[in-house]
């Protein structure tokens, strides 16, 4: 799933660095990504795996990096399972 | 219209009606800075209204100081947008200094000496957009050097001190930003663009080349993100809708004498004009009520950081600025219609010109466009709940 999420960020989040180079808990927010790319980011990511972020979830810190989002989609994918 | 008739708004209608009255023609004709009003808000504590009573402020709610720019923009709005941006700042700091000494100290310093605090936010290249900087921080030991090319600073050369946002090491991309706040003896105003404009004449909104440096400490360690999404924008969004609808209510009280004085000379014959009062009442009833559930949303959710990050709150504060901004101009020009070309001369009691030029500034302070094409990106992930 990880690399999934890192394949959908290098896709849509705009930063201005390679995010190979990023830690999974590395700020991607001081990796260049705007309010406006996380957004994108946030339907790229509902839109593969199959989730809607509920608006509790829509906060800058749920997606501040690579182990919150994945955080964030296991527990909506673990509720869809449920 | 029913206001809170705290002190604070009974002394800021009392002063407006003096001294702002006095000097607001000729603050608009000259494009100066309103030095009398500033001054006797000065005299009277009003600078540091919004500090907490522990740090040697005010101690005033949201709602005293929304109130004190909307009687402050009845009289003369250039007085009300300066005061409304020195308290932005005010708050920026206040609310997210996290117990640094620096700032704890310099906002003491802010109430007993009655500072007032300039705004450099917008750059050239950036733009209107202002969560993207392109100037940095330059760290040099405990020192920090910012170089700031500004189309725009309100007040600039009569601040004691700007916040200014930047990107936060010379490494940060864009949109990783600090605030910090620069003292006047810390910094240099080349002036390069002349403020010389339709409306809003008296904030002498001057475009500088801004040079400075200070100690470290004197950036606030909260990321500007934050600081624009939770107190900024909302801030901005109610004082300046508080000082604009004021621009409309002076206008419809115009509206209203005018009409008055008309019906006086026939009694028994209900004046043309009365109608077209009627509904621009109506307009100005649905501009205030708007206002005023903003203010009471932001109250409500002030201290939950929760709920200020999230994007419904965001939307709401975008909405509030954006429909404000239509309205208000809407307001001015149907009182002028109501006052015909008594309205339309600039030497009767019904003048609406400065009304008229001061209300447009509204519409492209931080553009509408700008700010509906944010909420429509917002709204492709926004659920309401
Ligand atoms: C009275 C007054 C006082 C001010 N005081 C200060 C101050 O003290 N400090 C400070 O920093 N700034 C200040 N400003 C500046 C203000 O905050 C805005 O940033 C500035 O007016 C915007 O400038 P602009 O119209 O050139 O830029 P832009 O916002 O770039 O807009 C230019 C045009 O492009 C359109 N546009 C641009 N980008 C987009 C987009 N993404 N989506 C849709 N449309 C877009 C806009 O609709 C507009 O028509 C002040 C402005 C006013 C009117």
């Amino acid at each position: 799933m990880t690399e999934d999420i890192r394949a959908i960020i290098r896709e849509h989040a705009r930063l201005t660095v390679d995010v190979a180079t990023l830690a999974d808990d590395a700020d991607l927010y001081q990796a260049g990504m705007t309010s406006h790319a996380s957004v994108n980011l946030m339907l790229a990511l509902e839109e593969k795996f199959d989730v809607e972020f509920p608006e509790r979830m829509l906060r800058r810190r749920a997606f501040e990096n690579i182990a919150a989002i994945r955080a964030a989609v296991e527990e909506l994918t673990a509720e869809k399972a449920g | 219209m029913a206001e809170q008739a705290s002190a604070w708004v009974t002394l800021a209608h009392k002063i407006g009606a003096s001294v702002l009255t006095a000097h607001v023609d000729d603050v608009d004709r000259a494009s100066r800075f309103p030095r009398e009003s500033i001054d006797a808000l000065r005299a009277e504590k009003f600078l540091g209204l919004f500090i907490p009573k522990e740090l040697g402020g005010g101690g005033a709610s949201l709602a005293d100081l929304t109130g004190v720019c909307h009687a402050l923009g009845q009289y003369c709005a250039s007085t009300g947008m300066v005061y409304a941006m020195h308290q932005i700042q005010i708050a920026c700091m206040m609310r997210h200094y996290k117990g640094a000494e620096f700032f704890a100290g310099y906002l003491r310093e802010c109430a007993k000496d009655e500072l007032l605090i300039a705004s450099a936010t917008t750059e050239l290249g950036p733009q209107g957009n202002t969560r993207m900087s392109s100037c940095a921080l330059e760290y040099d030991g405990d020192e920090v050097k910012l170089e700031k090319n500004t189309p725009v600073i309100s007040y600039g050369l009569e601040a004691d001190g700007i916040l200014v946002t930047s990107r936060r090491t010379v490494d940060s991309p864009p949109s990783d930003q600090a605030a910090t706040l620069v003292k006047k003896s810390q910094y240099t105003l080349e002036k390069t663009m002349e403020w010389d404009t339709l409306g809003m004449r008296g904030t002498c909104s001057h475009g500088f080349m801004f040079r400075g440096k200070a100690h470290k400490s004197q950036v606030l360690a909260t990321p500007f993100a934050e600081v624009s999404q939770q107190t900024m924008l909302p801030v901005a969004h109610t004082t300046w809708t508080s000082l604009w609808s004021g621009i409309a209510v002076d206008a419809v009280n115009r509206a209203r004498a005018f009409v008055r004085a008309e019906a006086r000379r026939q009694p028994g014959v209900t004046p043309p004009s009365a109608l077209r009062l009627a509904e621009t009442m109506n307009t100005l009833h649905l501009l205030r009520a708007n206002v005023m559930d903003g203010i009471r949303e932001y109250e409500r959710v002030m201290d939950d950081s929760e709920a200020l990050s999230g994007l419904g709150f965001a939307i709401r504060m975008n909405n509030l600025k954006v429909s404000t901004t239509q309205l208000t101009p809407q307001v001015v020009g149907q009182a002028l219609a109501v006052c015909g070309i008594a309205g339309y001369k600039s030497n009767t009691k019904f003048s609406l010109g400065r009304h008229l030029r001061d209300a447009h500034g509204g519409a492209l302070m931080v553009a509408n466009d700008r700010i509906l094409g944010t909420n429509s990106n917002l709204l492709l992930v926004y659920k309401d709940e």
